[in-house]
């Protein structure tokens, strides 16, 4: 189908990073299924650094493609560097989304985010809640 | 390639692309040119609608070719609805789950002050003659119901609605895109008054239809600029689409019996073996549904990734996910039979003709389990029901 990239349909097709991480030291969960995707990030974190993370996502073809760039992206990289994770980042990497897909990669980035919150918050990491806000299912309308 | 998305359009036959040829090639006459060859034309155009109005039981002078069903439905519901405004009638009875050529119609004519009664379908999407006959009042102009449902397949008792309709002197009109030429229908026999359909629904071409409309019940043109249709439909007819159309819908009826059979068949093996995936659901009724329709929803995936998937595996398929739609809701069928959004979204719909195989049902049975246990293996929506943390809404 030529609605998504190459670059999509193969996150689609062999998602990096899916499952889950026992123990992990930060969850986040976002969307909902009355929207049509959910996305689960999990983390593992060892000092500073992100040595693990694993995705599940229930969502259509751009919502798996998106989680899974995005897991692939913040893997081994500094948390301070998941804050700077947007958006906009994820659809490049995906070389574009269709704009009514736009979504899912606002989705990934919350995720993220919201795994990150939870690390933090887990570990009575202080941080600015502007960064992090509570995600709200903005995206969707719903 | 398994096409099994028949319902969204249909592979044209050897027959009815025969037919066409000429009209493209040598008989390129207008039809209302006074030459030769413009005269030629003529006659096929008239020879094409004798076709259409015996396979439905009509007159020739009651058959009138459109662009497609939408439009079809769009002329027959805006007719009705002026004769009702003319008699101080304005208002509708319809149902919730109709094509959106028939729902954005009907929205419109609401704004501009009809008073339009969406009739609920209930959970086997079926509408009863009684709840018509409840619905019907004095101001009632139009009664529209379509044969059967595009996504769930279910066939509505439309000879019973359309008695009802009659006794009731209302006018009964029927988009039956999905069902002309693949379930019987007799226009004189069942009452109906307006009918619509599309060519290529039955092996025919795209962008070519018919609206059926009863002797003595005034039509109105959508389209001004030419005597084309007996005035109604302004334009050069498009006499190879017309023609192939008349053809594919010939051989449709001629052999319907038969097709019916085998589809059937086809369609209640695959229904046998997708029902045996855990947490899934027929939609639409079990028997009253079109030969080719099968629809299911599967709990804890979103439709739009299974068809990627199945894609793959070279199976051509459909979904009501939101995803799929372009919007953010999912199918308005699937929400008015009752299925909750997050099962709606993990809809699929494999829709089979008479050249589906024994051998690709077989396929379909293996790629769809496949399909589903691996999305679900990803989907914390499954981990979710699987351990009890929250409920689930399908058996």
């Amino acid at each position: 189908m030529a609605l998504y990239s190459e670059k999509v349909m193969d996150h689609f097709r062999n998602p990096r990073n899916v499952g889950v991480i026992e123990n992990a030291d930060g969850v986040g969960e976002v969307g909902n299924a009355k929207c049509g995707d959910i996305m689960k990030i999990y983390l593992k974190i060892d000092g500073d650094v992100v040595t693990d993370v694993k995705f599940e996502t229930f969502g259509c073809g751009s919502a798996i493609a998106s989680s899974s760039m995005a897991t692939e992206m913040i893997k081994g990289q500094p948390v301070s560097r998941l804050l700077e994770l947007t958006n906009k980042a994820v659809v490049e990497a995906l070389d574009g989304l269709p704009a009514h897909k736009l979504h899912c990669s606002v989705l990934a980035e919350e995720a993220v985010k919201s795994a990150l919150k939870d690390y933090y918050d887990r570990h009575g990491i202080e941080y600015d809640p502007k960064l992090l806000p509570d995600v709200s299912c903005d995206a969707c309308h719903v | 390639m398994i096409y099994a998305d028949n319902a969204a359009t249909t592979r044209m036959s050897r027959t009815a692309i025969d037919a066409m040829l000429p009209y493209l090639e040598e008989e390129y006459g207008n039809p209302s040119s006074l030459h030769t060859i413009g005269q030629r034309a003529n006659e096929a155009l008239t020879a094409a609608r004798e076709t259409v109005a015996d396979c439905l039981g009509a007159l020739p002078g009651e058959i009138y070719f459109t662009s497609g069903g939408s439009e079809a439905d769009n002329q027959a519901i805006r007719s009705a609805a002026r004769i009702g405004k003319a008699r101080g009638k304005t208002h509708i009875i319809s149902t919730a789950f109709e094509h959106h050529a028939v729902l954005h119609t009907l929205k419109q004519l609401s704004a501009e002050g009809f008073d339009v009664t969406l009739l609920d379908v209930g959970p086997e999407g079926m509408v009863t003659p009684e709840q018509v006959d409840a619905a019907i009042r004095e101001d009632t102009c139009l009664v529209t119901i379509m044969y059967a449902n595009n996504e769930i397949g279910s066939i509505q008792p439309i000879p019973e609605i359309a008695a009802v309709c009659k006794a009731r002197k209302v006018i009964f009109h029927t988009d039956a895109v999905q069902a002309a030429a693949h379930i019987p229908i007799n226009v004189k026999e069942q009452n109906i008054d307006m009918l619509s359909l599309s060519g290529h629904k039955f092996h025919g071409p795209k962008g070519v239809g018919v609206l059926y409309c009863r002797r003595g019940l005034q039509l109105y043109s959508l389209i001004e600029g030419g005597a084309q249709e007996k005035n109604k439909r302004a334009g050069t007819e498009n006499i190879a689409g017309i023609v192939s159309l008349a053809a594919a819908m010939k051989e449709a009826c001629d052999h319907m019996e038969e097709n019916i059979a085998k589809v059937t068949a086809l369609r209640d093996r695959l229904i046998a073996g997708l029902s045996q995936i855990p947490h899934s659901v027929l939609n639409g009724h079990p028997t009253k549904r079109l030969p080719g329709n099968v629809n299911f929803c599967f709990e804890g995936i979103e439709g739009e990734s299974m068809l990627l998937l199945l894609d793959d595996k070279g199976i051509c398929a459909s979904s009501g996910s939101a995803c799929t739609s372009g919007s953010l809701d999912p199918s308005h069928v699937l929400l008015a039979i009752g299925r909750p959004h997050e099962i709606a979204h993990g809809s699929l719909r494999l829709s089979l003709c008479e050249w589906n195989t024994d051998q690709e049902v077989d396929a379909m049975l293996e790629a769809v389990p496949e399909v589903v246990r691996y999305l679900r293996n990803m989907s914390p929506v499954w981990r979710d029901l699987q351990s009890g943390k929250s409920q689930f809404i399908l058996k």
